[in-house]
């Protein structure tokens, strides 16, 4: 056969594959593993979570990805992915790249100033947490309802629901708010 | 019927839960990246169901106990990695020679020596086989997912049952560390396999003797049954030996049992076999690379297929060459430097065998998989 099997594959269009991506201490692992829990808790569909895994992970950007499938997911990690979270700067310079054509861009504009594209949707996730719940922590909770809203990978329902099952007792009224607010922000922009 | 619940695990948490399932109630281990979740886990859920959980000093004492504990009754686990296999490996050939059952985690990780404690590898794939010195059959498991994790430890108990031996769950760090969501099995879905006890009684007992299978039942200590556990080659009795016609009925014990009965233990899988040109054969998580780049080719009609060995020791030397049977050229991905090729070239001399390795403590892609596909094809 000629040389030219490469130039015809396609990655699988019954794969989508997230990447939740920020700095250490941002919870983008909580993050994934939440996403795929709401997944897992509302259809059949499978999911593989991963993360960067060793020194890398320390400071420096810092992913977690999870791929979902109707069908058996063979290969466990990320090929091209059809959505990128980017919570810092240095997460969307990384891990753009990986981004495929058309794919979804979620950014932090609290701390994402440079965009190398026009196509993307921005929410100032850090700052809604900061100030309208009070807690910095909860920003991975409100980027995950403007995810659910905003792709519709999972239901608002499913969401809350994984959400609230991991929630430390006593901090389940903060994270509701937190939904709340990714819901509301993120279908006022969506297009 | 209320809907079963999937829960999302890693691999490494698979791996206890299916350990329980199949029966452990003793895991004594060393924490080592990147096995250490299966002793967390081990430590959590044992004492609930009064089993017993206890960090050793070291990987030598950890398989030391786990040995003894078997020997005493319990279903026993350890995990580890490529450097603390290293160091169970005098013990692991004590559980040889004894035919204590008992089961080790080898979550691989790149080596030599502490090599790349979070990067993934199958460079012990040979030491999972000839790791202990001296002749005995090996056997090891490999799951691919977080799935297989839990089916394939219940399989390892299962083996380490039945053939008196110690069994190697073959893991690496992609499936100890990705969370899949699964469905755990239900009470007596799978068959459980236990060690068979002796009839005769304690004044008959014969500790090794030989049966039409090889495997001699197995009294736990305080049964009332009296007889000498040695690592020096043994009788029947299990007293040391050194007569010329009693050397080779031990050793032959020991591989009779496992050689005879290798297809109670191969595993395979095989995708788009039937009119494959060329077959990919892999094992764990290379093999999920293997399988998808299957796909990906088949889509465009390139004749391929995917081999998976579920169980790589004892080799499935008939098994296999009859699954390849028709195609004449084998890609043999794996994440070292060409370990199980040697086997594969050794039991396919006619086929056109290329090696697809890498080593650089990532995962096989599957375009890089399907580069290779479009070389040999």
């Amino acid at each position: 056969m000629a040389a030219k099997l490469l130039d015809k594959v396609e990655i699988p269009k019954d794969r989508y594959e997230m990447r939740l991506s920020g700095s250490g201490g941002q919870g983008m692992i909580l993050a994934a593993v939440i996403m795929s829990e709401a997944i897992g808790g509302a259809d059949e569909r499978n999911v593989v979570q991963s993360q960067s895994y060793g020194p890398e992970a320390r400071g420096g950007a810092s992913k977690a990805d999870v791929v979902v499938s109707e069908n058996e997911i063979y290969y466990p990690k990320a090929m091209n992915l059809d959505l990128l979270l980017a919570m810092t700067q240095e997460s969307l310079d990384s891990y753009y790249p990986n981004l495929k054509e058309g794919g979804t861009l979620i950014i932090d504009t609290t701390l994402v100033t440079d965009v190398p594209t026009d196509n993307y949707f921005g929410l100032p996730f850090t700052q809604l947490a900061r100030e309208k719940v009070g807690i910095i922590m909860v920003a991975n909770v409100i980027a995950l309802a403007a995810i659910a809203e905003l792709t519709g990978v999972v239901t608002r329902e499913a969401l809350t629901k994984a959400v609230l099952g991991r929630a430390p007792r006593g901090t389940e009224d903060k994270n509701r708010k937190a939904l709340e607010i990714g819901f509301e922000e993120a279908a006022k922009i969506k297009k | 019927m209320p809907a079963r619940e999937r829960k999302l695990l890693q691999g490494n948490q698979a791996c206890v839960h299916g350990a329980i399932y199949a029966g452990m109630r003793f895991f004594a281990g060393y924490p080592i990246t990147p096995s250490t979740e299966v002793a967390e886990m081990s430590a959590r859920l044992l004492p609930r169901i009064g089993g017993r959980f206890i960090q050793m000093e070291d990987e030598i004492g950890s398989i030391a106990a786990v040995v003894g504990a078997s020997i005493s009754g319990l279903k026993s686990m350890t995990a580890t990695s490529g450097p603390g296999y290293s160091l169970m490996l005098e013990n692991i050939g004590y559980a040889y020679m004894t035919e204590t059952p008992c089961v080790i985690v080898n979550v691989q990780r790149g080596g030599p020596s502490t090599g790349l404690p979070t990067k993934v590898s199958q460079s012990d794939t040979m030491q999972a086989r000839y790791g202990p010195h001296g002749d005995y059959c090996a056997i090891a498991v490999a799951p691919s997912t977080v799935a297989d994790t839990v089916t394939e430890t219940i399989r390892a108990f299962n083996l380490a049952e039945r053939f008196r031996t110690p069994v190697t769950v073959l893991l690496d760090e992609v499936i100890a560390h990705s969370r899949e969501l699964i469905y755990l099995p239900e009470e007596g879905e799978l068959e459980i396999y236990n060690r068979v006890k002796p009839t005769a009684s304690p004044e008959e007992f014969e500790a090794f003797a030989l049966t039409p299978n090889g495997v001699s039942p197995m009294p736990s200590y305080g049964e009332g049954y009296r007889y000498n556990v040695t690592g020096l080659t043994h009788d029947t009795h299990g007293f040391t030996t050194n007569r010329v016609d009693e050397i080779p009925v031990k050793l032959e014990k020991l591989r009779h049992k496992i050689a005879d009965y290798t297809d109670e233990i191969e595993k395979i899988r095989v995708e788009h076999m039937d009119d494959a040109e060329v077959a990919i054969i892999a094992y764990g998580s290379a093999a999920r690379a293997a399988l998808q780049a299957t796909d990906i080719a088949r889509k465009v009609g390139a004749k391929v297929g995917a081999v998976q060995l579920y169980s790589i020791w004892p080799f499935p030397d008939a098994k296999l060459k009859e699954l390849c049977g028709r195609c004449k050229k084998v890609i043999v991905a794996e994440l070292n430097m060409g370990q199980l090729i040697t086997e594969i070239e050794r039991i396919m001399p006619d086929k056109q065998i290329t090696t697809l390795q890498r080593y650089d403590g990532e995962i096989l892609t599957p375009l890089q998989v399907v580069k290779k596909i479009e070389e040999v094809l």
